[in-house]
């Protein structure tokens, strides 16, 4: 066990936790953050994805030891006033079934137009093809993502 | 207008007083409600709750609360079923707060996700609660103003006499205290405000801002993690385990070893491993540790199968006596007769179900009482297991379902929270089990796999005289032998050989529909280009035969609304008209009551496969919710797509070969169709199911594309399997 302090949407956060311990588990076990969601554990689904340092990054493969000073921001962060343009499409295109990987998939998607405010079509399926939806919702996630970006830009 | 009697058992309405009401939802109120508005408008919260009957609630300020009864995997019932509620309450959808019941066998029906039958089962009793309780709302309103009911409207939520209006909420008091009436008028279809229109996702706003709803989100105190160890491989069992290696790891309470076969046996009670080893750790990161230090030895018990061997044997079973399920005519005859035979074998491996929230649950079991929360299909079957487990009474044992990250199937055997149970009360302990992605996958209860062989026999003139159709399947067989083209050809066999096996397996969304239609629809795009006829003409002329002089009795479709659909496919999709670098496929299918016609474009540039568009026809009867619907199509077409291109469970000495997601393809972004367009018929009929019906064609209008786009026919699933010959991509 070791004591780390990790900046989460901006608060320093104190845990002790072995340092392995991926950040994935620190967030839904330690703070209490449960809107990143556990899929497969080995940073092939997207369920878990956060962003670190403004970049889409899987927490399930990110040990507590490797963050250092990186800003962490989860889905609980992503907005202030939960109106992020990609939460706003989000709901615009209903595009949610189950919903159990759309935090995973609003992050990934947030990360993208983060660095690329308008990117083409094929570029939006390059950076969306690490995160699984079982429920097929691909398309609708496809047009949200086109909607934030329009307003982005 | 539809009067109906009300029939409603008295005992269903419990009136619960106020206090209690509003109580009850504070206790669970990580599990409470959602509300569909998109700005709340603060406003006082209600000093008294009325429970009108068991699915509403009203407020003295007029809120209202629905009870959304089944369980909810994505299938979206927990929006459409209180929606067809709130139409006939006669309710602004604003006002309205969706909650989930708790698993309560008194108050409802069929509280099951499963067979899309959510929303045709409940159909009518939800349309009568929100009838009913308008009634009694009417009535009391007409009590108090000393008029006629007739005299009276309703109108979002408000009780309407000439220039005079009050909110429900103002006399639900005396409402409820009224008797239930015997007889209640349904709307007519042409007065819904609500069904028929699009509402989003009463969830949404929760799962955009990563709000707790699903069983691994639930968090009670002093609630430890458990994890589980099953044997390595299906066909072992477990001997002895060596605790001491893991004891004094960090965090790490307890290690035991568990029974969970319950005495008596029900369908949902599907479980390869009974006896099982539980770590039981304070946080999830270490009991998973844990779980990779600890030894075991295992020892087998039944011989350990291997995917090689599955395949000959289902081989083996379409070369040998196969038990005759259906036969019209005389096929054998028709068959030595034939100027041509055309025979073809299809074949699909064991899947995963794969939601993307691994099996969990909670449990707190206690000497008389054991409260269980999680995700599960069937919360009536995981009762009485549990109770009969634990040795509780069914009463004893408080079920309460969370939304699921998915289903597809797999929760509706509930293995998992009976091992949450059996934990909890060995330990007297309140713990939440968590599966690993691994443990998933690798104690499934799969897809069985499948090889069917389809055979027609041509005359002279190529016309088709008979058919004769031979399914296997480990277990079970694939086949529906009153199913189309049952009905169409005079001379007409159906066998199947159940070939047994020790894996587990179960219903996989759409059950045997998501193999064989694939399979038949591409035996017939097959079969349509052996007779030299247009693939979607040479169905609709077996349709006539079967509208006009069906063969059989037993025929288990309508053969004019399948019919309806393809025609409907034909004209939007403009078919017959040829764009270059596209490749079409067709495929239609009847299954879970309702009837889906598909068309696929596939474009091909150079060596790189895209579906650009998938046109789809869908007669389910009156659409509840157009959002949803389509959500639900989109979702079967891609999920569909996917899993007959990319997944595949296999086998070596009884051990899963796909453990995670990187051995295990599921469709991904880049893959998907690049649109999607559905067309519902509008035909007024009762509503049926929409979690299922869309995926089965998909598989055909696929391959029947891709046969367009390559030259290449595709029997074998999964198509992209590269070790099949078939390497193709797509995307
Ligand atoms: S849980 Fe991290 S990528 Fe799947
Ligand atoms: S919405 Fe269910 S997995 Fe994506």
């Amino acid at each position: 066990m070791a004591a780390y302090t990790i900046n989460v949407n901006g608060e320093d956060q104190k845990v002790e936790v072995d340092p392995d311990t991926p950040i994935l588990w620190v967030l839904r076990d330690h703070l209490q953050m449960i809107g990143t969601k556990f899929g497969c554990g080995i940073a092939q689904c997207g369920a878990c994805t956060i962003h670190a340092n403004g970049n889409a990054i899987r927490s399930c493969s990110l040990p507590i030891s490797a963050v250092g000073d990186m800003k962490l921001t989860t889905i609980e962060g992503l907005s202030k006033e939960k109106d992020h343009p990609i939460q706003e499409a989000w709901l615009a295109h209903d595009v949610p079934q189950c919903g159990y990987c759309q935090a995973g998939q609003m992050m990934s998607a947030a990360a993208l137009l983060n660095r690329n405010p308008s990117p083409t079509d094929e570029e939006i399926s390059s950076a969306m093809n690490g995160n699984i939806c079982r429920c097929g919702t691909y398309i609708r996630i496809h047009a949200a993502i086109k909607t934030a970006s329009q307003k982005l830009s | 207008m539809t009067v109906i009697k009300t029939r409603i058992n008295r005992r269903s309405f419990l009136k619960v007083s106020a206090a209690s009401g509003g109580g009850m939802l504070l206790g669970f109120s990580w599990l409470a409600s959602c509300d569909p508005k998109e700005q709340q408008d603060v406003k006082e919260p209600p000093k008294e709750w009325f429970d009108i009957n068991a699915f509403i609630k009203i407020g003295d300020n007029g809120d209202i609360t629905i009870f959304s009864p089944n369980p909810e995997i994505g299938q979206n019932v927990k929006t459409s079923m209180p929606l067809i509620v709130a139409e006939e309450l006669d309710v602004d959808w604003k006002d309205v707060t969706v909650q989930q019941a708790d698993l309560n066998t008194v108050k409802y029906k069929r509280q099951l996700a499963g067979g899309s039958q959510s929303i045709r089962q409940g159909w009518k009793s939800l349309r009568m609660a929100g009838a009913t309780a308008r009634k009694m709302l009417l009535e009391a309103a007409a009590k108090q103003w000393k008029v006629e009911v007739s005299q009276l409207s309703t109108d979002k939520g408000r009780i309407i006499y000439r220039d005079q209006s009050l909110s429900y909420g103002e006399i639900a008091a005396a409402a409820a205290q009224l008797e239930i009436p015997e007889e209640v008028a349904l709307k007519d279809r042409k007065d819904f405000k609500l069904i028929g229109t699009r509402v989003k996702n009463v969830d949404g706003s929760k799962i955009v801002h990563g709000e707790p709803l699903f069983g691994l989100d639930y968090q009670a105190e002093n609630m430890l993690i458990a994890m589980i160890v099953h044997p390595p491989a299906f066909g072992m069992k477990l001997r002895s385990f060596d605790h001491s290696s893991i004891k004094s790891m960090a965090g790490i309470r307890d290690v035991i070893q568990i029974n969970t076969a319950p005495e008596k046996v029900q369908w949902s009670d599907v479980n390869a491993f009974p006896d099982l080893i539980a770590i039981v750790g304070e946080t999830t990161w270490q009991v998973m540790k844990a779980k990779k230090a600890l030894t075991a030895t295992w020892e087998n018990m039944t011989p350990l199968e291997s995917s090689t061997e599955h395949d000959e044997k289902l081989t083996n079973a379409l070369a040998g006596k196969a038990n005759i399920m259906r036969k019209d005519g005389d096929p054998d005859k028709v068959f030595k007769n034939a100027s041509r035979i055309i025979e073809k074998t299809y074949s699909a491996p064991f899947l995963g179900h794969n939601p993307m929230e691994p099996m969990n649950f909670f449990a707190d079991v206690t000497a008389d009482k054991a409260i269980l929360v999680g995700p599960i299909q069937t919360p009536e079957f995981l009762r009485s297991s549990a109770a009969d487990l634990l040795g509780l009474s069914e009463d004893q044992v408080i079920v309460k379902m969370t939304r699921m990250g998915g289903g597809f199937g797999r929760r509706l055997y509930g293995h998992f929270g009976l091992e949450a149970a059996k934990i909890s009360q060995q330990l007297n302990q309140p713990i939440k089990l968590i599966y690993s992605r691994e443990d998933d996958m690798t104690q499934g209860t799969y897809r069985p796999a499948y090889k069917v062989t389809y055979k027609a026999a041509l005359g002279e003139n190529n016309e088709l005289l008979g058919m004769k159709v031979k399914g296997a399947g480990l277990p079970g067989s694939p086949l529906f032998p009153n199913r189309y083209p049952a009905g169409t050809i005079d001379h007409f066999m159906i066998e199947s050989v159940d070939v047994g096996t020790n894996i587990s397996t179960g219903a996989w969304r759409a059950p045997r529909s998501n193999f064989i239609a694939g399979a038949e629809q591409s035996f017939l795009d097959e079969l349509a280009e052996a007779m030299e006829k247009d693939p979607i003409d040479f169905r609709l002329e077996l349709f006539d035969r079967a509208i006009k002089n069906p063969v059989g009795k037993d025929n288990n479709y309508d053969a004019e609304r399948y019919a309806g659909v393809l025609k409907l496919v034909k004209e939007k999709s403009n078919w017959g008209t040829k764009t270059p670098g596209i490749h079409r496929g067709v495929s239609a299918y009847f299954c879970h009551n309702s009837y889906v016609a598909q068309v696929l474009d596939m474009e091909k540039t150079g060596d790189r496969l895209r579906i650009k568009k998938v046109w789809c026809a869908v007669d389910c009867g009156i659409v509840v919710n157009l959002e949803g619907a389509e959500n639900q199509i989109q979702g079967g077409i891609i999920d569909g797509i996917g899993h007959a291109m990319y997944s595949n469970i296999q086998f070596k000495d009884g051990k899963p070969l796909q453990e995670n997601f990187n051995s295990y393809r599921l469709i991904r972004h880049a893959e998907a169709p690049l649109e999607i367009e559905t067309f519902f018929v509008d035909n007024g009929i009762d509503p049926t199911g929409l979690g299922e019906p869309s995926l089965p064609p998909i598989v055909a209008a696929l391959s029947n594309a891709m046969y367009q786009a390559t030259g290449h026919r595709y029997y074998n699933q999964p198509f992209a399997l590269a070790e099949q010959g078939n390497s193709i991509k797509i995307g």
